[in-house]
């Protein structure tokens, strides 16, 4: 788990960013900011609060248009999309967001079946199976299909919205702080899943979490963001990283407690 | 294109190809549509061929073999079985018996759909009766202290209710005052009586349109802006957040609100009926040609001692019943982001009711009162 995918050298990395920047007025949030997620791997991100992660995770997206660099997903640039290509590009991924934003006027069951209505020709009964299977797979009870998302726990959001993001049997994962708010216990079983479904289903898992148990349980490679820019490394190698702010990170208290529960 | 169906001596051979996929499911039924298992034996499936299957694909590969199994066929693979669609099954046969959807029609019974109706309006009734008395003993206690009714809040709100609402309030007293003005000075002269545009637009305005139009213009504009604030605060927990440091939201909430129409909506009243009355003028000028003084004079006989302040007086009673129906909304969303929208109408449907309902009891008032 601790060692990075590798992409051979002829295939196309499944996220690449160079030289982003992003500015909102005068504050410069990135400035030519490179970053590479290579198919298969579980990809962190992590920087301070204000650093500017969900811009990031914003920008990949399409969701905030950048003042300079590129990004390609796949191999193509988002820029160059027309929204006609933009819109069908959007069913290769699936993105969980930090409180869940699952849609507070509809069942769970209708919230995963939101995404096949706009990009799936399916008939009713196969939609609906197809949902049911999806919720199971995260691990929710089918009775909870038809429950609101103010009937459902924080942890069940998190599990629903999950399965909202997987509609479509993308190949392609976001999550902005996956385990945020939860217990340990449910975090930790949060991650187990996700790594279930990662291999299982053989995703691109991109990650945005202040976890320090979620990035050494899940990630294979992380990417920090300190002055604007990203350090990418592997687990090992970031937390050898002189900059303060990453040694603060890695072997702050918190971090040095963590290492000695472990036995590391 | 993603199945191709071969008749051996043992039964069937199947070969898998494409891209099983949730986009291509569609095809995939139209193409397995038509096909029989009737009488084979056994079945081979090779997936040698497959250059894509993710987990909608292995649920419809799943529900073929169900088919074939179900019409009595035996199943070999030739190539591994699928790992999805082991994943398919062990998720499906996990996690207890599927629970059928909840029927969302129930049976039409007028009796009982009545007497629930009735029992719902009744108790809305009572929580609307407990919400103006918790204003009104929160108000009473307020009142002790300057600090505690919030003066800043109250500016604002006179600000956002008030001052902002001035041109649409005045461009709409105008162009009604002009419609009124304009078919009462046909009717009227074909009698000779041009002279009485000039008595019927004031007594009109400064009675009745000038406050009416007023009101039913701020319940739209802020009645829907308070509930819709108050709404998204109570879905954000702020409210939570208010009652938890021990502050009464009604007393920094509401209270404010109320507080800042009542003083608003008889300002904004005085502004429309000035406009009422110059549009009153310019009509006559340009169109009656009568002299502005003329106007004055007759405009001047026509107002009683009490003509202006039987048309303002109404406005803070308006202005109470706006600020409380749409606070009350707002403080009663719940939930999710459609009650939100279905309450914020609510409000402002009410509250365009109560205004009237109220001036209509004004009206059969004043009229006993001879006022």
């Amino acid at each position: 788990m601790m060692t990075a995918a590798t992409t051979p050298a002829n295939e196309v990395p499944a996220i690449e960013v160079r030289g982003l920047v992003n500015r909102f007025g005068r504050q410069v949030v990135h400035d030519g900011l490179d970053m590479t997620v290579h198919t298969g791997e579980v990809f962190g991100i992590v920087g301070g609060s204000g650093s500017g992660k969900s811009v990031l995770l914003r920008t990949i997206l399409g969701l905030h248009r950048p003042q300079g660099g590129e990004v390609r997903l796949e191999g193509r640039q988002l820029n160059g999309l027309s929204e006609r290509e933009l819109h069908q590009f959007k069913a290769r991924y699936g993105v969980t967001f930090q409180q869940g934003a699952l849609f507070s006027s509809l069942t769970v069951i209708q919230n995963v079946q939101l995404p096949m209505l706009e990009h799936l020709r399916l008939t009713a009964p196969t939609r609906d199976a197809l949902a049911l299977l999806k919720i199971r797979l995260v691990g929710l009870a089918e009775s909870d299909a038809y429950k609101y998302p103010s009937q459902l726990s924080g942890g069940m959001v998190k599990r629903a919205a999950l399965a909202r993001a997987l509609a479509l049997d993308p190949p392609l994962l976001f999550l902005d702080e996956p385990t945020s708010g939860l217990d340990p216990i449910s975090a930790a079983a949060f991650d187990t899943l996700l790594m279930d479904l990662q291999q299982q289903l053989k995703l691109t898992v991109v990650m945005i979490t202040h976890d320090l148990d979620t990035i050494f349980r899940t990630c294979n490679r992380v990417g920090v963001i300190v002055d604007r820019k990203m350090l990418t490394d592997t687990l090992a190698g970031i937390a050898r990283n002189p900059h303060p702010w990453i040694q603060a990170y890695f072997h702050g208290e918190r971090a040095e407690r963590y290492g000695a529960q472990r036995g590391t | 294109m993603y199945t191709q169906i071969e008749r051996t001596a043992n039964g069937l051979e199947l070969t898998l190809r494409g891209a099983w996929r949730a986009a291509n499911l569609a095809a995939i039924d139209a193409e397995l549509a038509s096909f029989d298992w009737g009488g084979a034996g056994t079945l081979v499936i090779s997936g040698a061929e497959v250059e894509l299957l993710d987990l909608s694909g292995a649920w419809r590969l799943r529900q073929l073999l169900q088919q074939a199994a179900a019409a009595g066929t035996q199943i070999e693979w030739r190539t591994p079985a699928p790992e999805l669609l082991q994943l398919v099954e062990k998720t499906l046969s996990q996690g207890g018996p599927p629970v059928p959807p909840p029927s969302s029609e129930s049976e039409f019974q007028p009796i009982s759909a009545l007497g629930e109706h009735v029992m719902v309006r009744v108790e809305d009734a009572k929580t609307g009766l407990d919400f103006i008395g918790r204003v009104a003993a929160t108000s009473g206690k307020a009142l002790a202290s300057w600090r505690r009714l919030r003066p800043i809040s109250v500016a604002r709100h006179i600000y956002d209710t008030g001052i902002t609402a001035v041109p649409i309030v005045s461009l709409i007293a105008f162009l009604i005052t002009i419609i009124i003005a304009y078919i009462s000075a046909e009717e009227l002269r074909q009698f000779g009586a041009e002279i009485y545009v000039v008595d019927t637009v004031t007594i009109g305005v400064l009675r009745e349109l000038g406050v009416l139009l007023t009101a039913i213009i701020v319940a739209g504009r802020s009645g829907s802006a308070f509930a819709a604030e108050l709404g998204a605060m109570k879905l954000n927990e702020e409210v939570d957040a208010l009652r938890a440091s021990g502050v009464n939201p009604i007393e920094v909430l509401v209270l404010p609100r109320v507080t800042g129409l009542v003083i608003a909506l008889p300002l904004l009243t005085v502004v429309a009926d000035a406009i009422g009355l110059t549009a009153g003028a310019v009509l006559c000028y340009f169109l009656l040609d009568m002299p502005i003084v003329q106007y004055l004079t007759e405009m001047k006989s026509a107002i009683g001692p009490t003509t202006f302040w039987v048309g303002v007086i109404k406005a803070p009673v308006f202005a109470l019943l706006i600020a409380l129906s749409a606070c009350y909304r707002g403080l009663q969303v719940r939930d999710s982001s459609r009650e939100l929208g279905r309450l914020t109408t609510v409000a402002v449907v009410q509250s365009i009711f109560l205004v009237i309902l109220a001036d209509a009891i004004f009206a059969v008032v004043f009229w006993q009162l001879d006022i």
